[in-house]
């Protein structure tokens, strides 16, 4: 009996440590960015490291102004979210509700597909094809732009949104399907009237969780935009929070690279937020 | 019996400390400076600490500049510089010794006619001053500058010889090689730089003031966009018997092909 109560307390202890594990690389990881990231703040100053709009980090007189890297951040987001949610809203209802069985787990394989290739598979793809396409289509000069990583994005979080608004939609009580065919409306009116918005914190978290994978994104962004520093437009090239890190992290040094640490504590403070966004969606979908 | 256990635990890892201070004490090789010869620097000492597993090799990243002051002061055995020495420095006592030389191929895209330019031209291109092809006797067609990104050696290399530091019109900024060489052979009116080493079949390389880039065009000075790697030492003063073998060893024959291996043209 004893030993029984000694076994259960020592697995207890085990779960409780792996548990702890995960927690403390989260906070090891905060703590590391905010140390790190605050000293260059400092010496820049708040206002004119998150609004210059002039980023040399190498020149004899160095400037750091990360306006345009968050401006091309949030308009890419933005740009593949407008792509993205259409196409992947319209798959997940398709895949939930319309599909016959046999279709739906080829389309449900097909999308797992998707967000298993790697982001540089992405990149690579984009590079080669979305870029020389964009560049003969329009008749701009290069075609590494915003609206290339724009494209790329919005069909790297077509997974994440479709995954999670197939299992809301699904999770939609027969019932309710149900009473509304019975009251005379046909299948397309009842997906759309009835069961969408009943998944619609659901949906709504798939957007957000969209939102979060398209900002955090940087190998395959830093292929196809160009990495330019320059203010954001549609068809020049751009750089992102993400690549401005990744780009020049290798060869860094001194404040250079103090305020990469910045850039990195700014991209996470804009991760902390969609997470916040995305838990008060998951919270109302659990209170419904 | 725990107590026992740690006690002897904590001496073995003393132990090993201080076996791994033994065996490095007095036998080191101290390299300060050019953080564009990293490549070439790391290749050679990791060769020549696995012959001699008993020394003790670095090499401090700080920059051209600052490895040659830290000869002169004495801080490193070897200063790493990737330009030539200036008179003035050369007047403290410094001695330079040409380990290898970096040329840097200016590429474009196989269906561009230009196939020659001046280095004045490649430096206005980067620059921004001349925009069309056509003002160099090309297609007409807005040039795209590839480039490098901020802190890469062959940006700095590149930029330093056509003196164009800080003042390059990037429209993209790739973080390799490969990247600006894909992107180049994707796009007919793009222009890039890369290491002479690391040249593919996919782009054309520009010959500069009429001469193609090659081994030997860099060896013997008619390539113009090129650069010394240059070890630097103290006049006078004897170097450590390991920094000795070192020096010997990576200005030897020997190590021509892990130069070459790490992208720069071997001197000797």
């Amino acid at each position: 009996m004893k030993s029984k109560k000694l076994l259960e307390g020592f697995v207890h202890g085990v779960f409780l440590i792996l548990g702890l594990i995960t927690v403390g690389f989260v906070l090891l990881i905060t703590v590391y960015l905010v140390i790190s990231g605050i000293p260059a703040i400092k010496k820049i100053g708040l206002i004119p490291f998150l609004f210059g709009k002039e980023w040399a980090s190498t020149a004899a007189e160095p400037k750091f102004g990360i306006l345009p890297f968050i401006l091309t951040s949030v308009y890419g987001t933005a740009g593949a979210i407008v792509i993205g949610v259409p196409i992947g809203f319209m798959t997940a209802v398709y895949i939930a509700k319309i599909a016959p069985p046999k279709l739906k787990s080829a389309m449900q394989s097909a999308v797992s597909l998707l967000a298993g290739i790697p982001s540089v598979v992405y990149g690579l793809v984009g590079m080669l094809i979305l870029v020389p396409g964009i560049r003969k289509l329009f008749g701009v000069p290069d075609g590494a732009s915003l609206l290339a990583a724009i494209i790329v994005l919005a069909i790297m979080i077509l997974p994440s949104i479709i995954k999670v608004a197939v299992t809301s939609l699904e999770a939609v009580p027969k019932e309710y399907e149900d009473a509304s065919l019975a009251l005379g409306a046909t299948p397309i009116e009842t997906y759309f009237r009835v069961s969408v918005p009943a998944a619609k914190s659901g949906i709504a978290a798939a957007v957000v969780l969209g939102v979060g994978r398209a900002i955090g994104e940087a190998m395959a962004v830093a292929m196809v935009s160009g990495n330019a520093t320059r203010m954001p437009s549609f068809f020049e090239s751009v750089r992102f929070l993400t690549t401005a890190v990744s780009s020049e992290m290798s060869y860094a040094s001194g404040l250079q690279r103090q305020a990469l640490f910045s850039i990195a504590l700014v991209l996470f403070v804009f991760i902390m937020l969609i997470n916040a966004v995305l838990n008060f969606f998951l919270k109302r979908e659990k209170g419904d | 019996m725990k107590k026992i256990a740690a006690v002897l635990l904590a001496l073995c890892c003393m132990a090993l400390v201080f076996a791994g201070c033994s065996n490095t004490a007095g036998k080191s090789v101290s390299t300060d400076g050019s953080t564009s010869m990293e490549k070439v620097i790391r290749a050679l000492g990791e060769t020549f600490t696995k012959d001699n597993p008993d020394v003790n090799f670095t090499y401090n990243p700080t920059g051209s500049g600052s490895g040659i002051t830290a000869v002169a002061e004495g801080r490193c055995d070897i200063g790493l510089s990737s330009r030539a020495l200036k008179d003035d420095e050369k007047a403290q006592g410094l001695k330079e010794t040409v380990l290898a030389l970096d040329g840097i191929a200016v590429i474009v895209n196989p269906e561009n006619p230009v196939a020659d330019l001046t280095v004045e031209q490649i430096a206005s291109i980067y620059k921004g001053e001349i925009k069309s092809w056509k003002d160099v006797g090309g297609n007409d067609g807005e040039i795209v500058l590839i480039g490098r990104e901020a802190g890469s050696g062959t940006r700095d290399g590149f930029e330093s010889i056509t003196d164009t530091k800080d003042s390059c019109k990037y429209r993209q900024e790739l973080t390799s090689t490969g990247d600006v060489i894909t992107t180049v052979s994707q796009n007919p009116n793009a222009i890039g730089y890369a290491s002479l080493a690391s040249l593919k079949d996919s782009v054309k390389a520009l010959t500069v003031n009429g001469v193609a880039p090659s081994e030997e065009t860099v060896k013997d000075g008619s390539y113009l966009i090129q650069r010394p790697f240059v070890l630097v030492t103290k006049e006078g003063t004897a170097l450590s018997e390991t920094a000795q073998k070192f020096f010997d060893y990576i200005t030897s024959h020997d190590a021509a092909e892990i130069i070459s291996a790490a992208g720069a043209v071997a001197a000797n």
